[in-house]
């Protein structure tokens, strides 16, 4: 959330109304497409869950919140690198999506989604208010080398930290659709998220595999949120702007479309980050607002929505 | 009964009753949307921040008295639903579109009004104390006590007009199912928009009390999530659908919820308390009463008579 921040700190001019500098397009481009990684693989958990449950996951973000703890704590604390904590933060919360899905949604999975989407509220009440009276209302950052190293391409500066966290997180996806798509278990989420009464039929076990899709949704934001910590200050309330975030993105990428999650990811934090220079870099998410609006009115199935739902 | 009470009550209790009206007032109109017509708006704060600033900066700027800026407002907030309600009950999308949207929509709203100065910024505005009622100022606080009952009663009455309508068949309908409802001839799109439509203009209008009775505006507050939960949560806990439900929530909720603060808020550090409670009761709420108190008083007052 900082990219105004960092355009700063690199002596780039300031925008002159609307004349454009490539270098600073092309800036805000590069640093948007870099942390765009860390949305991508949040929505992807967010449109995993939805896939394969139809449940709107709303405490998606303070998930990411409670990941970014974690990392803090760790490294705080441990000196664990958020950059090798990562694993543990997605362990731990593949636990919790696992729990929250066998304990909670899994007694309500016939009841009308607004029931679903009331629990789940609720579940994103506790775990943000649990984060404020457990660490306080302010602003935390977790700190690691490798963010105050940079490198220069020609004139565009390239934060090591933000590539770092890219790579990883673009690895986690490619692994992620490596399960998806080749192993037995994500055969059958597939199958689930496909046709909920056809897979039962053919004796796939839904509870199992629901509980399992959010597990992995859930470690998914947990590996997004430790990765995503050195770049961006976090305070309780950064979960609901997160969840925000992460319904703008499968919106716009198609509601249970993978690829409409990762290309989504990286679409909004590009048009955030360009946002972010050329408006005030507090209203870079009414770019992302405005673009889920066209989204809705021009093609409300979604970038990749293979149908309208 | 309730006309009376103030005379015996003393001022501490007037403004925790004022509280238990002005919720059910705002339960009321998320009921309309939320719990008639089973659409279910996860951000109605943003018509209370759109209404209340709206009648604000009339008031302030221009010198409009908020008695003709609450029509105003409430105005306003109801183009605002009728956009929102536009974008996501098109296509027939499905519902849940229109819950995100709703959440979008109120903080797209949080982050203009943060960033826009001519109405205050995040500082907000502050509105001076003059105790002339024409600026809907008022020095005895039991005219907020009959004003706020006086709004509960109007927006019960608009409910109990429509669940006795045509208007409320149909809306049951559109809950219940809506492709059926459709089926039959149910014309679902337009119906949705009317009880959007209706049900943010009342809430707009609750913005303006909003305003004029705590004399502040602070865009995160007025636009943030906890609003919209306290507005969604009575109704929820009340029985959602039921002409009482929001009321009866508000008489349970209210009290507790300013008992919750006054505990944990004044030590401080405990700010997110309440919420948690909150939290804690929804998730109860929805798994173990889905629909609420007023249902099961309904059983339990038939099985004893």
């Amino acid at each position: 959330m900082a990219e105004g921040l960092r355009a700063e700190q690199v002596r780039l001019p300031a925008p002159q109304g609307l004349i454009l500098d490539p270098v600073l397009v092309v800036q805000a481009v590069v640093s948007g497409l870099l942390f765009g990684g860390v949305y991508s693989l949040m929505a992807i958990g967010l449109t995993l869950i939805f896939g394969v449950m139809r449940v709107v996951n709303f405490a998606h973000g303070d998930l990411m919140v409670w990941a970014m703890y974690l990392a803090w704590l760790g490294a705080t604390r441990f000196g664990v690198d958020p950059y090798v904590g990562f694993v543990g933060a997605a362990a731990i919360l593949f636990v919790a999506g696992f729990a929250i899905q066998r304990q909670l949604v899994d007694r309500i999975v016939d009841a009308p989604h607004e029931m679903q989407i009331l629990l789940m509220l609720g579940v994103a009440l506790v775990l943000e208010n649990t984060a404020l009276v457990a660490f306080g209302p302010e602003p935390q950052r977790v700190r690691t080398p490798l963010t105050q190293a940079a490198l220069w391409l020609g004139p565009v500066f390239v934060d090591v930290g933000r590539l770092v966290t890219f790579a990883v997180a673009i690895a986690l996806t490619l692994a992620l659709s490596l399960f998806l798509y080749r192993s037995d278990i994500g055969r059958q989420m597939r199958a689930v998220a496909d046709n909920g009464y056809g897979a039962q039929v053919i004796g796939t076990d839904v509870r199992r595999i629901s509980a399992l899709a959010f597990a992995v949704g859930a470690a998914c934001v947990g590996a997004a949120g430790a990765l995503v910590a050195p770049l961006l200050p976090f305070q309780p309330p950064t979960g609901l702007q997160l969840s925000v975030t992460s319904f703008n993105i499968v919106i716009i990428g198609g509601m249970g479309s993978l690829l409409g999650a990762f290309m989504g990811g990286l679409l909004v934090s590009v048009a955030e980050s360009l946002g972010a220079v050329f408006l005030n870099p507090s209203m870079k998410e009414l770019v992302s607002f405005a673009l889920l609006v066209v989204i809705l009115l021009v093609r409300p199935a979604g970038l990749f929505g293979r149908r309208a739902i | 009964m309730l006309l009376a009470l103030p005379m015996v009550l003393s001022s501490y209790l007037v403004t925790v009753f004022v509280l238990i009206f002005f919720y059910a007032y705002l339960g009321q109109a998320w009921n309309i949307v939320g719990g008639y017509a089973g659409q279910l708006s996860a951000g109605h704060a943003a018509f209370v921040g759109v209404g209340a600033y709206a009648a604000a900066v009339l008031s302030l700027s221009a010198g409009l008295t908020p008695w003709v800026g609450m029509f105003v407002g409430g105005t306003v907030a109801a183009v605002l639903g009728g956009f929102i309600g536009f974008l996501g009950f098109r296509f027939g999308l499905r519902g849940f579109y229109f819950v995100l949207l709703t959440v979008a929509f109120a903080e797209m709203c949080r982050i203009v009004a943060n960033n826009l100065e001519w109405i205050g910024g995040a500082v907000g505005l502050y509105i001076t104390f003059t105790g002339n009622p024409w600026q809907f100022q008022f020095q005895d606080s039991r005219a907020y006590y009959y004003i706020a009952l006086g709004l509960m009663v109007a927006a019960t009455a608009v409910a109990a007009a429509i669940e006795r309508r045509r208007f409320g068949v149909y809306l049951s309908a559109i809950r219940e199912d809506e492709g059926a409802a459709e089926a039959v001839g149910v014309p679902t799109f337009r119906y949705k928009m009317f009880a959007m439509i209706v049900s943010s203009f009342l809430t707009g209008v609750g913005g303006t009390f909003y305003a004029f009775y705590l004399f502040s505006l602070q865009p995160n507050t007025v636009f943030g999530i906890p609003l919209s939960v306290e507005i969604i949560i009575r109704p929820i806990v009340g029985g959602a659908g039921t002409l009482f439900g929001p009321i009866v929530g508000s008489f349970i909720l209210s009290p507790l919820a300013e008992l919750t603060r006054f505990y944990f808020a004044a030590g401080g550090g405990w700010a997110g308390v309440h919420l948690i409670v909150y939290g804690v009761l929804l998730v109860v709420v929805v798994l173990f009463f889905p629909q609420g108190a007023v249902p099961w008083l309904r059983r339990l007052l038939r099985t004893q008579a």
